[in-house]
């Protein structure tokens, strides 16, 4: 290695030379950087590495705080990861044929070493993507995270919810028992609902909207083959690669935004802040002034000048061990909970005897309900309306105040807490209504389906939230608590839907304290 | 864009030339992906005939009501003659079963009576009256891709 002797070295010389020093010449062209000691080395370390530069080179200590972010986005991150790699390995016996298909998942399930706990791991991850999206979504509501630049993050946050719901759907579709089957019907049906409407103008002959998405949607004008062969193409390739390609801006904009939210002044340090150790700040040439890395000073919003840079840390390590604190979390309760539940296999589906009752999957027996009211209110309409009303909430509260703290202030947390209450007397109140009356068709059979359409009790519901979120507005004078209180109810009336749909409701879509007392046939 | 020859009202001509080509481009991709989109409609469903034989008018005696192994229909037989109503639900495609006041359908409660009527539920439609006809032989076919006006009976030698 000494550069004097390379010219009289002789070629094999050399080459037993290079081979001496393989170890630390490759663990350099593979790390470029050696161990990181200094802030150099660990900024080096992470603007060096594909994987770490996703990450500042630097984090604020706010982020790090974890009754901040309760590691809710992370831990989605995380169940997609483990839900891509179990698929992978759910798709060496999967094939995708009505013939083979439920066999295939029965072998997975009784026949494969380890088979039945993969599979589980993938279906209850991907549910739980479900519970922690909406969670990480509460989370940024409830902190103003979705304002300062941060506007259309949000927008992409919630494609990524309805992609993370269409995902779930299409795999719950797969295994082609009774429950694949008949979840594909309703759900074609739902598709084909604007017929509903078509039909009130008699036009369906002519713009049959609905029936042509059901027939795009099944490949024929029933579920077949066709139908199993492009829900499939959908599960593994589509909506995979969209949920890559939004949750990849998802990131990028995180970091161009300026980070993670944070208050203007960090609050609470007493608390959360406490188990963070404090920034280094003895070292550096002028220890009692602020000072700048050269990362700092770049132009754009990234860079953390005036960004309270004082409070932030290195990245390495004190990011990275949260995030495999997290990571390790994660996967721990996945595998702990599928080794103990099972997912559900039911009979080979059979297109002549839907099941007593036919539900969706849990995360969808909310809109069942809906949808009990009105196939294409519930199916659509009211869906459509409240992912048009979620994703209006940074453009209608602009208000800079109180960014990046808990539910603002004292009176963000009586908003919430009133909005709980009252929207679930809402939700609680229409359901007993129409557990114990009944709606307008059966009190008036002949009823236009116009008037169905235009009033059940999915859209007074809906439009209670928005009169009432509109109420606190005039009240309180400030947007923000409208979005409180919007984004409260709309959570709480998911909640109690979905409680309804999957524990309530029994045969014949019928109202049942417990599954117990369902009658016996 | 170009300082040299820009006109002071309007348009440059390479500022219209590059709207042009870019806007030629967006329209160029959406036509080509408007036309794929059909792609996935194909002409030809591989399924089963919608129309498919029931047997002799034999087989129905007044009075009696029948299901067709495999097909979503019932057909009865009454004074007035032969008809075939749907089990398909119009809400959202399960199948219904007969009850003393008509049918129910158990996906989300909806109710019809005994002529497919809804009385009750979420259903937007009537259930479906199917075509009946019958071949030289005498052999009877229901096609399920034909509805005709609920209350159509058929009388068949």
């Amino acid at each position: 290695m000494n550069d004097m002797n390379d010219i009289k070295q002789t070629g094999l010389a050399k080459y037993i030379e290079n081979l001496k020093s393989l170890k630390s010449s490759f663990a350099n062209s593979f790390l470029r950087s050696g161990i990181p000691t200094s802030d150099k080395s660990r900024t080096a370390v992470v603007v060096n590495n594909f994987f770490l530069h996703l990450h500042g080179a630097k984090t604020h200590i706010n982020t790090l705080r974890p009754s901040y972010t309760l590691g809710l986005g992370l831990i989605s991150f995380f169940l997609l990861v483990i839900v891509f790699i179990s698929g992978g390995f759910l798709m060496v016996y999967y094939s995708p044929s009505i013939g083979t298909a439920f066999n295939a998942v029965k072998d997975i399930n009784f026949v494969v070493f380890g088979g039945k706990l993969m599979r589980n791991v993938h279906k209850w991850s991907g549910e739980a993507m479900i519970i922690f999206v909406l969670l990480h979504m509460a989370r940024v509501v409830y902190t103003s995270s979705y304002k300062r630049g941060r506007e259309f993050n949000w927008v992409i946050g919630i494609m990524l919810l309805v992609l993370t719901f269409v995902i779930n759907l299409t795999g719950y579709m797969l295994p082609w028992d009774q429950l694949s089957y008949w979840a594909l019907v309703i759900v074609s049906n739902i598709a084909a609902a604007p017929k509903e409407l078509t039909d009130i103008f008699g036009i369906t002959q002519y713009f049959d909207i609905g029936g042509a998405t059901k027939e795009i949607l099944l490949g024929g004008t029933e579920p077949g083959q066709d139908s199993l062969t492009r829900v499939y193409l959908l599960h593994i390739i589509l909506l995979p690669l969209g949920i890559c390609i939004a949750l990849g801006v998802h990131f990028w904009r995180i970091r161009k935004d300026g980070g993670l939210s944070k208050p203007d002044t960090l609050v609470g340090k007493g608390s959360g802040v406490a188990s963070i150790s404090p920034p280094d700040k003895t070292g550096g040439i002028f220890p009692t002034h602020k000072t700048y890395g050269l990362m700092e000073l770049a132009r754009g919003r990234t860079p953390a000048v005036d960004n309270d840079v004082e409070n932030t840390v290195t990245s390495w390590p004190h990011l990275f061990i949260a995030e495999v604190a997290v990571f390790i979390l994660t996967l721990a309760g996945v595998i702990a909970y599928s080794y103990f539940i099972d997912a559900p296999l039911k009979e080979f589906a059979n297109p002549a005897i839907p099941e007593n009752p036919a539900k969706a999957p849990w995360y969808f027996l909310g809109l069942q309900e809906l949808v009990s009211y009105s196939a294409f209110m519930g199916g659509q309409g009211l869906p459509g309306l409240a992912i048009a009303g979620l994703l209006l909430i940074p453009y209608l509260d602009r208000e800079p105040e109180h960014f990046g703290i808990w539910f603002s202030n004292k009176q963000g947390k009586m908003v919430a807490l009133e909005s709980f209450v009252i929207g679930s007397i809402a939700v609680i109140g229409a359901l007993v209504f129409v557990v114990n009356f009944g709606w307008f068709r059966n009190w008036w059979p002949n009823i236009h389906q116009l008037w169905i359409i235009a009033i059940n009790p999915g859209n007074l519901l809906l439009g209670f939230v928005v009169a009432y979120s509109l109420y606190v507005i005039k009240r309180t004078g400030s947007t923000r608590m409208g979005a409180i209180s919007l984004f409260t109810m709309f959570l709480v009336s998911y909640v109690i839907l979905t409680y309804t749909g999957t524990v309530l409701r029994g045969p014949n879509w019928e109202f049942f304290w417990s599954s117990s007392q369902w009658p016996v046939h | 864009m170009s300082n040299g020859n820009r006109n002071e009202e309007g348009v440059s001509r390479r500022d219209f030339l590059g709207l042009a080509a870019f806007g030629a481009a967006i329209l160029a991709s959406l036509g080509a992906l408007a036309g794929s989109l059909r792609f996935v409609k194909s002409n030809v469903y591989s399924e089963e005939s919608k129309k498919f034989k029931i047997g002799k008018i034999e087989n129905f005696p007044i009075g009696t009501t029948r299901s067709i192994d495999g097909k979503s229909v019932f057909i009865f037989s009454d004074d007035n003659g032969l008809f075939a109503i749907s089990a398909v639900c119009t809400h959202l495609g399960c199948i219904v079963y007969p009850t003393e006041a008509g049918f129910q359908c158990p996906c989300h409660g909806s109710k019809y009576n005994q002529d497919g009527k809804v009385i009750g539920g979420p259903a937007p439609r009537p259930l479906e009256w199917f075509e009946i006809s019958q071949e030289v032989d005498g052999t009877l076919f229901v096609d399920a891709g034909k509805a005709v006006p609920n209350g159509t009976k058929y009388i068949f030698a």
